[in-house]
């Protein structure tokens, strides 16, 4: 069973965002991470990239394989995890804390209703 | 991915379920990609040993007084250096010299031989094999009704000895010798795929799982993990062994591949491709597999991501991944002849972005001793 906390909203393709005002955290779930095992490279969105929610944001590297990252919203790249570059593996070990991937200042607030909440996530993944 | 229904499965598949094995498709079959995770398999190979079910290769045996004569025309090593016993490291070609697969050669009696090939190429094999088999020579493929594992790293040989008792014949490196557990006949390979000392077992589809849950509580003691096809691909990369269908092509001959060692184009026999290579011999090949490092912390290679010298591409990744015993990102890759040498310096193309990278000697990692 993983970890799906209930105050966050997730994309079908497994990134979850926390929403502060017109701030959006974003990283990847529990399952996501338990998926790809083993992170050992991330690459981040250069802070004032503008990404379009679906678009590809991130690459988390795994040892078998490259696996891009979606932007679960629309907006302004306002800051991102460096210390993921030196610790690719908190990923894995703190997927919803240390490992939040990148900050967005929110452009579309009204498509984050399209998003899950951790119920049809939970549903979505089987669980 | 392919239907899973369409899949084919193993003797063993119910028994991957039950050690909590994650199933991938490879080859049309499914298969354990991991079980712990790659890295600690992987470690566990290195460090003690692990186990791999390779049931999913095909096992071709090969027969009668013309046997010898019929190989040496097919495979590009000398058969005839093999005494009963023995095996060794042999490709099929086509006509154009290009890989149809590489495999494993033994010569279990004086006219008896068994094939051991790829999963993913045993349709092309077998077509190739039957279409080039003369009258006389009986042709087996027993790949549907028998199992097999690889056991390997430095405890292997401690696990198969504590594992099959006193009486069993060990194999010295790349024999094969024959032996029966609960009265079922084995055959014992001290070959491998992972740069470790280890045997690969053979064994009725009958006996499959008992002896392959058997086989892993002897082990357990001594560290023996199961592991899957993700930390078979690490370890083989590692010990710079080739992948059919990345690093070897019917597109590419096995002197483009540095695979010049296990080519005898001395010997007597003609075999496909053989004009070829003797051809590409005194011209020289233009392309070689050589590899290659990251030399910083950066993105791990991966297949085909192009390789550059300023503007110019030279080459292309056939293999990639992070390495879990050195750290660093590790690849396979065609490079133009004049940028093969180790300490060439050349850039790697990572999602539009440049990344240094140096050809190195092979392998990157060979075992102590």
């Amino acid at each position: 069973m993983s970890n799906i906390p209930e105050q966050l909203r997730y994309a079908a393709s497994h990134e979850w965002i926390k929403v502060e005002g017109d701030i959006g955290t974003v990283g990847i779930t529990d399952h996501a991470q338990n998926e790809l095992s083993d992170v050992v490279y991330v690459d981040l969105p250069k802070v004032g990239a503008k990404i379009a929610a679906g678009a590809v944001a991130a690459v988390i590297e795994s040892v078998k394989a490259a696996s891009d990252i979606y932007s679960p919203a629309t907006g302004e790249v306002t800051e991102v995890n460096s210390d993921l570059v030196k610790k690719p593996e908190l990923v894995n070990s703190d997927p919803y804390g240390a490992a939040w991937l990148f900050r967005l200042k929110l452009s579309a607030l009204g498509e984050l209703s399209a998003l899950k909440d951790a119920a049809g996530y939970k549903a979505q993944i089987g669980e | 991915m392919s239907d899973l229904a369409t899949l084919q499965k193993t003797a063993l598949f119910a028994a991957h379920q039950k050690l909590g094995a994650r199933l991938v498709e490879f080859g049309g079959w499914l298969m354990p990609v991991q079980y712990s995770g790659i890295v600690e398999e992987h470690k566990a190979v290195r460090e003690a040993a692990g186990v791999f079910d390779i049931s999913h290769m095909g096992e071709f045996f090969v027969g009668d007084s013309g046997a010898l004569a019929f190989l040496n025309g097919l495979l590009t090593n000398d058969a005839g250096k093999l005494a009963v016993g023995q095996g060794q490291y042999t490709l099929m070609l086509n006509e154009q010299g290009g890989a149809i697969d590489d495999l494993i050669l033994y010569r279990l009696h004086d006219t008896e031989f068994l094939l051991v090939v790829n999963a993913a190429k045993m349709e092309e094999d077998r077509a190739w094999i039957k279409k080039n088999l003369p009258a006389g020579i009986s042709f087996f493929d027993k790949s549907d009704t028998t199992s097999a594992v690889a056991l390997q790293g430095p405890k292997a040989l401690e696990i198969a000895r504590a594992f099959l008792g006193a009486g069993w014949p060990e194999p010295k490196r790349n024999e094969i010798t024959s032996y029966s557990w609960n009265c079922q006949p084995i055959l014992a390979a001290r070959t491998g795929y992972t740069g470790e000392d280890g045997v690969e077992l053979f064994f009725p589809n009958e006996i499959a799982e008992n002896f392959f849950l058997a086989l892993l509580e002897a082990g357990r003691p001594l560290g023996l993990k199961p592991c899957g096809l993700g930390a078979r691909d690490t370890l083989r990369l590692e010990a710079c062994l080739p992948l059919n269908g990345n690093d070897l092509s019917g597109k590419r001959t096995p002197l483009e591949a540095g695979l010049g060692f296990f080519v005898s184009l001395t010997k007597e026999a003609v075999f496909p491709g053989k004009d070829v290579l003797l051809k590409q011999k005194s011209e020289g090949v233009k392309e070689k597999l050589v590899a290659f490092r990251v030399k910083e912390k950066g993105p791990p290679p991966r297949p085909h991501y192009p390789l550059f010298v300023g503007t110019e591409q030279v080459g292309e990744a056939t293999s990639g991944a992070p390495s879990p015993t050195l750290g660093y990102g590790i690849g396979l890759a065609y490079v133009r002849a004049d940028c093969a040498e180790p300490g060439t310096g050349l850039e790697l193309e990572v999602r539009g972005g440049r990344v240094p990278v140096e050809v190195v000697k092979k392998p990157f990692y060979k075992r102590p001793n």
